[in-house]
């Protein structure tokens, strides 16, 4: 299993760490849903993250993000050490996730529930306001960037499951992240959408956001990645280069095929 | 104020034993909002309407009014699951529970008073047992009947629920549909008719915790305030849902409001579960036997 | 936002004073009597809403805030009195009222904001109940023997008292529906509805949730301990037993959820509708009646019409109530309905 060193602080060499798991370890009560995850995620990277259902994704995705406190170990970003953060605070940073069940505001329009992170995340960031209209200009180029640009104007009720996943993506993207999760994104679409969807996050990568990719559909997780990260119960099983960790055994056992 | 060790065990013990009186009215909403997370303050209003028909069958009649209260159990409980039918189809499916499903629960607790108010006026109605007025003494011991006899029922009633949510299969299925309505359905089980049935017991226990009420005290129509602040303080300090941690809180309660009112004075009590609530909530909504 | 902010003063100002000049010439100071606590409502109602509508977070406590305002004003009263000082204007004791209560709202908010908002609305409960009781044992404010306050009979240049009260209630209600439509449509209703809708996304998409809302719980507060200190000058005397009545709750909460929570209007039509059949019922059949009609049509609207009035009103008009959020209009999906 190649992994990275368990050396790695926040001072330590790879000066351009973005994301930096120490230890992490989370249970609920008795069940251990995470245990000793080490990983760390260079800036720029396209990092894909696998694991049978109820493996710990979900679970990890929200202790780095801060919907879940984790009570063992640390999460760094930019040699930031996360503890006590809130969630809000850590998307201020610069994290952005999608979440894996879509969870739109749905009272408000697609195009409101884009404004929202602009509003409150990027505007934040900045340190001043975006002139209105600018705001306006964004959440029309957004939509429009996931191919919901003609129903900015409708409720989510009024939309389909894959249409809801991509609103979920357009909303994380608006939080204008250094770092974005992309949890599930692609359930459901078909071979084309996910096609657009995957050139979406490359051109996303392109421009210098950091992604991490979370998916069960395995040719688009094998395209993405350049470096592929295992979770089987809560451990990590294997780290590294996709066609090495598709060709490691354990991987095999534990995840491909019994 | 005057200290006195004989104050101070009549205070502790009469403590205890209105704690396992405030177990038994809790009961209900450990079942409701601890088990099934339906947050129905008017909780205590379904008790003082027991309290009333308790009354009517020990005024007309001559019932003994725990008998009575039996006797109404299945009045109560298709009561109840008329409210959660109610409950399920216009706020839980349409995910409106937080809003409006409380101000739903609300309304009820208000019509159901203020209906109390205009049959029954608000005087005090009492009922007449054999056991209210005597005391049993042991040494310097004084222990009322009216709230001994409650007390020992009470905590037979718990026996019996807890019996129920651990070792029958409709307990246990209560037990799981908070948590995983995906696993019943896969056994063939649908939790909607488990939560109807759970919520219908919640509110057959408020028919035998309103003639318990009763019992203890004069009762009219806003009595029932007072007590919703108490049911959810013990409810949340006894770990949400956990019948023997209600148990315990619920008698925690009882000592402190207990002694407040001995050594301090009666008009302080509404304040102590109230404010036990509020620190309870401050600092550890998991309560005591937390989960 | 459709009308501009002054633009929308100035109407409702003119309003005013229409319906002011209208009462004093029908020369019945009943109507300012049964006026004042309709106005009294239109305030409640829209404080809550701020809190409860917008936020999503119920406040069973509204009695609460209402009463430290007119006990803020007992406490000045006596103060003033003893000591004899100069009197204190009415404007002042409000202002004095919505900053002790805003204050006990952002404390409480503190305390209890970070639970769901069902712990949260139990604390209201508890909160009411603490503070009824701290009030009865305070001597100084009266306990539970009450407060006596001699208003004055007549103020230059309106006149007669109650007309002074009945206009600056009018004015308070004004500004309550400035503010809350002043919040809905700016960055901050914006807020406020994402953390109704999904309070996680919300922090995820980098909303401070907390922050919000506290402010929501110190405006909503201080809205109405400002609507509750004129309160003792209107009624004379003051008791803790009907001051932190549950009819307060009640009628705070049924009022904009029968009129309507995602707006501004909603409140405002629940109050007026709801308030004035109130003080109809309670001289024609009894006051216990009223409160029972005002329980089942709560529990009524609640489950037939969940977007109350202005949700009826749009469904009439046939659009799909949930459309219209406040803010702006939205595509509906029937064909040649132009927004």
């Amino acid at each position: 299993m190649s992994t990275v060193g368990a050396a790695n602080t926040s001072s330590a060499a790879a000066t351009d760490t973005l994301l930096q798991v120490d230890n992490l370890g989370k249970r609920f009560g008795g069940f251990v849903a995470l245990e000793n995850i080490v990983l760390s995620v260079a800036a720029g990277e396209r990092v894909g993250l696998i694991g049978p259902n109820g493996s710990g994704k979900s679970t990890l995705v929200n202790c780095i993000c801060g919907t879940l406190r984790n009570e063992q170990g640390t999460v760094y970003f930019g040699h930031r050490k996360l503890d006590g953060l809130n969630a809000h605070q850590r998307t201020h940073l610069g994290l952005a996730r999608s979440f894996q069940l879509p969870r739109p505001f749905v009272s408000l329009t697609l195009a409101d529930n884009i404004r929202i992170p602009l509003i409150y995340a990027v505007a934040a960031r900045r340190g001043s306001h975006y002139a209105a209209h600018e705001i306006e200009e964004r959440c029309y180029a957004l939509l429009r960037e996931v191919g919901l640009g003609d129903k900015a104007r409708r409720l989510p009720r009024d939309l389909t499951q894959v249409e809801m996943r991509k609103l979920e993506l357009a909303r994380a993207m608006a939080a204008e992240p250094k770092l974005l999760i992309a949890d599930e994104a692609m359930a459901g679409l078909t071979h084309s959408e996910i096609e657009d969807i995957l050139s979406l996050l490359i051109r996303l990568n392109e421009q210098g956001v950091t992604i991490i990719l979370i998916e069960h559909i395995m040719s688009a997780v094998m395209s993405f990645s350049r470096r592929l990260i295992v979770l089987v119960s809560g451990r990590k099983i294997a780290d590294g280069m996709p066609d090495q960790v598709m060709r490691d055994p354990e991987v095999e056992r534990a995840y491909l095929g019994q | 104020m005057v200290f006195s060790f004989d104050l101070l065990i009549n205070a502790v013990i009469s403590g205890i034993l209105i704690g396992g009186f405030y177990a038994a009215v809790t009961s209900g909403v450990s079942l409701s909002f601890g088990i099934l997370d339906i947050v129905n303050i008017a909780h205590p209003a379904f008790i003082i309407l027991g309290s009333y028909l308790a009354y009517v069958a020990n005024a007309t009649l001559g019932v003994d009014p725990i008998l009575a209260s039996i006797v109404l159990l299945p009045t109560f409980y298709v009561l109840g699951a008329g409210i959660y039918q109610v409950y399920y189809v216009s706020f839980e499916k349409r995910g409106q529970e937080s809003l409006r499903g409380l101000a739903f629960f609300f309304g009820l607790l208000f019509i159901t008073e203020v209906t109390l108010v205009l049959y029954f006026g608000v005087d005090y109605r009492y009922v007449e047992a054999s056991y209210i007025g005597p005391s049993w003494h042991f040494a310097a011991l004084d222990l009322p009947l009216r709230i001994l006899v409650p007390c020992l029922v009470s905590l037979v009633l718990i026996a019996a629920l807890q019996i129920f949510l651990t070792r029958t299969f409709l307990g246990r299925a209560v037990m799981a549909v908070a948590q995983d309505q995906l696993a019943l359905r896969l056994m063939a089980v649908d939790p909607i008719k488990i939560k109807r049935i759970a919520f219908g017991i919640s509110i057959a226990t408020a028919s035998l915790a309103g003639a318990f009420l009763i019992i203890i005290q004069p009762v009219e129509p806003s009595v029932g305030r007072e007590y919703i602040g108490r049911i959810f303080a013990i409810c949340v300090l006894g770990g949400m849902g956990s019948l023997p941690g209600t148990v315990i809180a619920a008698m925690l309660l009882g000592i402190v409001e207990s002694l407040t009112s001995t050594f301090y004075g009666p008009s302080w009590a509404p304040a102590v579960s109230f404010g036990f609530l509020l620190l309870t909530l401050a600092v550890r909504p998991a309560g005591l036997l937390g989960r | 936002m459709i009308v501009r902010t002054p633009v929308f003063l100035l109407i409702w100002l003119g309003i005013c004073a229409l319906v002011f000049a209208a009462s004093i010439g029908l020369n019945n100071d009943y109507i300012f009597f049964a006026g004042y606590v309709v106005l009294q409502y239109v305030v409640l109602s829209t404080a809550w809403n701020i809190l409860g509508g917008y936020c999503g977070y119920v406040n069973f406590g509204s009695a609460a805030f209402f009463a430290l305002g007119a006990y803020s004003s007992v406490a000045i009263y006596r103060l003033v009195t003893e000591n004899d000082l100069y009197g204190i204007p009415i404007p002042v004791l409000m202002l004095i009222g919505g900053v002790v209560s805003g204050v006990v709202g952002f404390g409480m908010g503190y305390l209890t904001l970070r639970l769901r908002g069902a712990f949260f609305a139990i604390a209201t409960l508890a909160l009411a109940v603490v503070l009824q009781t701290l009030v009865v044992n305070w001597d100084y404010v009266g306990g539970s023997r009450g407060a006596y306050i001699i208003r004055p009979e007549q103020i230059a240049p309106i006149g007669n008292y109650i007309r002074y009260l009945f206009l600056i209630m009018m004015l308070l209600a004004v500004a309550a529906i400035t503010i809350a439509r002043l919040i809905e449509h700016s960055r901050l209703g914006y807020g406020f509805a994402s953390i109704r809708d999904d309070e996680l996304a919300a922090e995820a998409s980098g909303v401070p949730t907390l922050r919000l809302k506290l402010v929501a719980t110190t405006i909503s507060g201080a809205l109405m301990g400002m609507a509750g200190a004129p309160f003792p000058y209107y009624i004379g005397y003051l008791q803790p037993s009907s001051t932190f009545g549950l009819d307060y709750a009640v009628n705070s909460i049924a009022m904009p959820l029968i009129g309507g929570t995602t707006g501004w209007v909603g409140p405002l039509i629940g109050a007026l509708l709801l308030g004035s059949l109130q003080q109809i019922a309670t001289v024609t059949i009894s006051s216990a009646v009223n409160l029972l009609i005002v329980g089942c049509l709560l529990v009524f609207f609640v489950i037939i019409a969940p977007n109350g009035i202005v949700g009826l009103i749009h469904t009439y008009l046939q659009r799909k109530p949930e459309d219209f959020v406040g803010r702006r209009p939205v595509e509906t999906e029937i064909p040649g309905q132009v927004p």
